[in-house]
């Protein structure tokens, strides 16, 4: 079963724990600015959104990349960057239509979510269940579960 | 080790920074934040020096766990000799600032001296300068905040910053960063002023890597997050209500200080509380709640994110405070409400707002203006003299005189002054509700008797947050005590004082205790901090920089009379409630406390009790 990263921005709290998680796993130091997964805190509307990579299918980023160094990953759908092809030419952050992949300038080459080899450790460290790690055909099914309650429970 | 090791030493009146190596055997024994920074404000300025001249200092620090996965590893203190009492002043805070300091590289910022012309200090990691903020002087922290991250070209730059208040030398005027999170208390926002510094802008990537032990520390971290989500008040309460979960339970015991502590209980209270803030509201059936925020790396998130009524009086014809901002915390709709009898939600959200946006201390704010109300009621104070009719419940006179201590303007300059030297300058001093000063916050020393030794013992002036005895007295945490006695009190506010300055001093949260024990936060810093860090060499720390802060405070010139509470509470008691007919004990608790720190009957640590802490 392929899973996917699925995010609820309305049980985000902005605690960066995500953030730090995924800079511990990748680089071993707690250092939001290398996180490959951001929060956004819009403090107008209070809204608190977490977002990356959402390993499309057909990859901008993959497909841009002029020396193959964007890989897919079978086990789990995830586009990986190897760093020892990657030229740090950022072609691919300019194909990426999210933002999604991004320069390092300290390593010379581009970072992206590569789900962590299967076990994303932004989703496990999230307090909340904002970021969870869910069957990647069924990621509404939560959603879908609250109406079904709504419809079966709660109506008169 | 977690600590970066750097200090950044910064010079005001002859405009240098300069790097410099954290002590590290200080850093041993009084491990980081509040207990390290304190230990070098005292090794540097004399106790006798004017908290607002030049030769005074102020100092941004960290903990060990600052920047780190550890649950709430956000905060940071912010230390100096306080104006509005005269004592040690250690305000802490958390938002995102603290973190990013750290990853930055430093574990503190001392700054000494006066700029001639108003400056804001700039760190992007290693590089530090000072910039001139001429131009940023005499804007709100929201407007200083928003320029800067302008200027910088990078919303991502953290900002630590003074309002007008700070500017004005408003006694209780706080350090705010990320909008709405405060250093809040005891005027170091004032001294900052006084500096002629505007704001800390910190810009970090470095990150925190040196952790002695990562493996362990990742998964010590991960089991006490558990503890904190499976407990009822951080999991549940603080989370789901805030701190205003509180409202209402300490309504019901008695304790809730109302219009200038004349009584213990607040008719108004539950149309103030979290349960109202979850309410749709008749205007416009939108409750003033709309979610709550963490601070970095907390996963409590008890912060409130509120939107108020935007045909509320206060707000109708200003947009800008339409949006979402930072919500009522208990000790504020406490201050602004009960201390002054105002019911109005809406109203306490909009004063809320102002203390957010030009940086006080709404506690002190709010205590004060109870003040102002009881000496209008009596006469003492007119509408000529204040501006405004100031009856308690008043809201009208609530926002009104926010408004003018936020411009410091009239009557306002007096208000910024706090009870103490207003109540005094009107000819009543036993009308400030206050200890050293400092205003109480929100629990009636006559309801919950450990709080009075609490207050009257607090080393910055009367605060809860140095031992919030609350827990054990009313929610039963570790154990549960009788509120309305003093036996056994002099014993718990002691030990909950030294723990508390260990959680202070580590870069923690204080708020973890009501699910974690000291032991829970030993293995972490056990794991983080190269060494031996034993529960027995913490709890001998926590008792040490007690008593390093009491030797400044003599040294400054308290004496035994300093530590006791308004005739108010001594004398007329409770007329309702549980504590219905009970004064604060507060005269037997002093000396077996006394006693019990090892201290002689004047408050001084004897030689003995200074040798076996090494001081």
């Amino acid at each position: 079963m392929q899973k996917s990263l699925h995010i609820d921005p309305s049980k985000c709290t902005s605690c960066l724990q995500c953030e730090m998680a995924c800079s511990f796993e990748n680089y071993g130091v707690f250092n939001n600015s290398l996180s490959r997964i951001k929060v956004f805190d819009f403090h107008h509307s209070g809204a608190k959104v977490p977002y990356t990579c959402t390993q499309c299918d057909e990859a901008w980023c993959m497909h841009a990349c002029p020396v193959e160094a964007i890989k897919l990953d079978k086990d789990n759908g995830a586009k990986v960057v190897l760093e020892d092809v990657c030229v740090g030419c950022k072609v691919c952050t300019i194909a990426c239509p999210f933002g999604t992949v991004n320069y390092v300038a300290e390593t010379g080459k581009v970072q992206k979510c590569d789900l962590c080899g299967g076990d994303p450790a932004c989703a496990e460290a999230c307090p909340t269940g904002a970021i969870t790690y869910v069957d990647a055909n069924w990621t509404g099914l939560e959603r879908m579960r609250q109406w079904a309650d709504k419809l079966g429970n709660q109506t008169a | 080790m977690a600590w970066t090791r750097k200090i950044l030493r910064v010079n005001l009146t002859d405009r240098t920074c300069k790097s410099e190596p954290l002590n590290m055997d200080w850093a041993r024994d009084y491990l980081g934040q509040r207990g390290l920074a304190t230990k070098y404000l005292v090794s540097e300025i004399d106790p006798k020096v004017d908290p607002l001249a030049p030769e005074n200092k102020i100092i941004w620090a960290t903990g060990p766990l600052t920047g780190t996965m550890a649950s709430t590893g956000g905060r940071y203190s912010v230390v100096t000799k306080g104006p509005l009492t005269g004592a040690i002043a250690c305000s802490n805070s958390g938002g995102y600032f603290g973190a990013e300091l750290k990853f930055a590289g430093w574990d503190m910022v001392i700054i000494e001296g006066r700029a001639s012309s108003p400056v804001y200090l700039s760190i992007e990691n290693d590089k530090a300068e000072l910039r001139d903020a001429s131009h940023l002087w005499g804007k709100t922290v929201w407007e200083t905040e928003g320029q800067i991250k302008s200027e910088h070209q990078d919303p991502q730059v953290r900002v630590s910053c003074i309002g007008r208040t700070g500017e004005n030398g408003v006694l209780y005027a706080a350090i705010v960063n990320d909008l709405h999170r405060a250093a809040g208390r005891s005027g170091v926002g004032a001294v900052a002023g006084s500096k002629n510094l505007k704001a800390i802008a910190v810009r970090g990537t470095l990150g925190v890597g040196n952790i002695a032990n990562p493996k362990e520390f990742m998964k010590v971290t991960f089991e006490k997050k558990k503890i904190l989500k499976e407990n009822a008040v951080t999991g549940q309460g603080l989370p789901t209500y805030g701190t205003q979960v509180l409202m209402n339970v300490i309504n019901e015991i008695g304790a809730m200080p109302t219009r200038n502590h004349q009584d213990v209980q607040f008719e108004g209270a539950r149309k103030i509380s979290a349960e109202a803030m979850h309410e749709p509201r008749e205007s416009d059936g939108k409750a003033q709640l709309i979610n709550n925020q963490a601070c970095f790396g907390c996963t409590i998130a008890c912060g409130r994110i509120s939107k108020i009524d935007e045909t509320h009086y206060t707000v109708v014809n200003s947009p800008k405070y339409w949006g979402a901002s930072g919500g009522l915390e208990y000790e504020a709709a406490w201050a602004l409400g009960c201390a002054n009898g105002v019911d109005d939600l809406e109203a306490l959200q909009y004063a809320t707002m102002l203390c957010n946006e030009d940086g006080f201390d709404p506690i002190s704010f709010g205590a004060t203006i109870g003040a102002v109300m009881e000496l209008y009621e009596m006469g003492v104070l007119t509408k000529e003299e204040v501006g405004i009719e100031a009856p308690f419940g008043s809201a009208k006179a609530l926002t009104y005189l926010t408004e003018i201590t936020a411009r410091s303007e009239g009557f306002g300059k007096i208000i910024g002054l706090g009870s103490k030297r207003l109540c005094e300058k009107y000819g009543h001093p036993e009308l400030s509700m206050s200890v050293k000063g400092q205003e109480f916050p929100a629990y009636d020393a006559r309801g919950v008797q450990g709080m009075g030794l609490t207050y009257a013992t607090s080393n910055r002036g009367a605060c809860h947050l140095r031992s919030y005895t609350i827990s054990s007295e009313v929610l039963g945490i570790p154990v549960k005590t009788d509120p309305l006695t003093t036996e056994g009190k002099p014993a718990l506010v002691k030990a909950f004082q030294d723990a508390t300055a260990v959680v202070d001093s580590s870069g923690l949260c204080v708020f973890t205790t009501f699910a974690w024990a000291l032991s829970d936060i030993q293995p972490q810093i056990q794991a983080a901090c190269e060494g031996d860090w034993s529960m027995e060499r913490l709890d001998l720390m926590g008792e040490r920089i007690w008593n390093m802060e009491r030797q400044f405070n003599n040294a400054a010139g308290f004496t035994r009379k300093d530590d006791d509470l308004p005739k108010r509470l001594k004398t007329e008691a409770a007329k309702v409630g549980p504590a219905k007919g009970l004064v604060s004990g507060i005269d037997k608790m002093i000396p077996e406390y006394y006693d019990l720190r090892g201290w002689d009957q004047e408050g001084r640590p004897t030689e003995d009790t200074l040798s076996r802490l090494g001081l």
